[in-house]
């Protein structure tokens, strides 16, 4: 029986089969259409924002306060040994301390790291709270509670605790969307600080785990690079704002084709335990080249 | 009309669920699935359109807030909503087997097919480590989750039908 034909008496019901193929079309066109172009981000991100971000910004801030409670409960007997340990190692490190004043390279290496500071201080910045992540499992992306309508935009970098987390990548009136560093889709321009050699560091799910991520494309070619040096973006990316620190080199290899480096980085944020970010609210400064 | 009332609040109690809430209880960073536990049972509880539809909305909710383009995730959870709708005729509420080696499946396939599309095709050859890493305790965790929440949403789904079996006899 063709299922177009109507009977008397019969509702007209639309069979699966067709049901299905207009939902394909219909999710082929939305990506086709999305892929070039950003027509539908606007209403969409306003509306269900309005919808979903309350219950988020609720369950975010309830769980926050139960985590605490659990934490400092179960935590006083971890808390007492660590802070036995760490006033040793303070004291250790006060010693230390005393080591590296005297010493005049690493002087030079701490005057520089204060000039980061005081050009960290100079960018506008926004405090906001993680209020949920991506529950894909794939990539590492988390939505905070600031959105347009408290001057956020996509691209805007995020850092916390001193290092890169990453950049807004969509935004609703009161939501935004910020994709980690560590995310397998993510690729930074970086240059290390000592040497100013240029670098791409790349997400990887995979190195994740092992708490690093990897850079490729290094040319040292006066091999000055070694682990342990400060890795922070460069200045012709056109995403990230120059000098943000991102990480310190954990191991170096040398490539195939013996001109460029590769290895490993381990981000100074921690991203395992983010619950706070702080976004620049200045731009990059980019130059329109459609002329 | 109570009826899709109640299914847009279950779509919006799943995405809540493994966006916000069980980021708390994430084991080495892993959600489970709620948004397949409810369209893969959806789809065999009421059928093919059920399912379709359901798993529509889950994707697009997810596509909205974490997709790249929209339809992405829509089109594969369309997908599993009717391939388990596809089951709908050998399935019988006391039994618990079917349903959650169908949740198990759809999540396992929803993997690998994100693996393939996402992973794969960027050059990440490494199959072994992701599906050990991220498919298989995802789709662990979701059965553990599945068996809690699977016996719910049969509930709710059997109060509701037998309410619109009341109305219709009121009608006759």
């Amino acid at each position: 029986m063709s299922p177009v034909v109507k009977r008397r008496g019969e509702r007209f019901t639309l069979p699966g089969k067709y049901l299905l193929f207009i939902l394909t079309v219909l999710c082929i066109c939305l990506m086709l259409l999305t892929f070039g172009t950003n027509v539908f981000d606007k209403p969409l991100n306003t509306a269900l924002g309005y919808v979903v971000i309350p219950f988020q910004q609720g369950i975010a801030r309830a769980g926050e306060w139960l985590s605490r409670r659990s934490d400092e409960l179960g935590q006083i007997r971890v808390l007492l040994d660590e802070n036995a340990r760490l006033k040793e190692e303070v004291a250790a490190l006060t010693e230390e301390n005393t080591l590296l004043q005297q010493d005049k390279y690493e002087l030079n290496h701490l005057q520089e790291l204060m000039e980061l500071d005081q050009q960290y201080g100079d960018y506008k910045k926004i405090g906001a709270r993680i209020i949920s992540r991506d529950s894909g499992n794939w990539y590492t992306s988390f939505l905070i509670d600031k959105g347009s309508d408290d001057g956020l935009a996509e691209d805007m970098n995020v850092i916390a605790g001193g290092g890169l987390v990453g950049r807004i990548t969509a935004t609703g009136p009161n939501w935004a969307r910020v994709t980690a560093i560590i995310s397998d889709n993510s690729n930074v321009s970086a240059m290390t600080l000592a040497s100013g050699d240029n670098l791409i560091v790349s997400g990887d799910l995979q190195m994740m785990s092992e708490g690093v991520i990897t850079f490729t494309k290094l040319v040292d070619s006066k091999n000055v690079v070694v682990e342990g040096d400060k890795i922070v973006t460069s200045d012709i990316s056109d995403k990230y704002l120059p000098n943000i620190l991102i990480g310190y080199i954990h191991t170096i290899n040398k490539d195939n084709n013996n001109l460029t480096k590769s290895g490993y980085i381990t981000p100074a944020v921690d991203f395992e335990h983010l619950s706070e970010v702080l976004v620049i609210t200045d731009l990059k400064q980019v130059v329109d080249e459609t002329e | 009309m109570l009826r899709k009332i109640i299914v847009a609040l279950l779509i919006m109690i799943s995405f809540l669920l493994e966006s916000a809430v069980f980021q708390h209880f994430a084991m080495a960073g892993i959600v489970p699935k709620f948004i397949i536990i409810l369209t893969s049972s959806f789809g065999f509880m009421r059928g093919e359109k059920e399912g379709m539809t359901i798993g529509f909305f889950c994707g697009f909710l997810s596509d909205v807030f974490y997709g790249d383009v929209l339809g992405f995730y829509a089109l594969i959870l369309t997908y599993i909503g009717y391939i388990n709708g596809k089951f709908s005729r050998i399935f019988y509420p006391e039994d618990i087997k079917l349903p959650i080696a169908l949740i198990v499946v759809s999540d396992l396939s929803y993997g690998m097919i994100c693996y393939i599309l996402l992973f794969l095709l960027r050059g990440r050859f490494d199959f072994l480590y992701f599906f050990t890493k991220v498919i298989l305790p995802e789709a662990l965790y979701t059965i553990v989750a599945a068996v809690f929440v699977y016996p719910v949403i049969l509930k709710i789904n059997q109060k509701l039908e037998a309410r619109e079996k009341r109305s219709a006899q009121k009608f006759v």
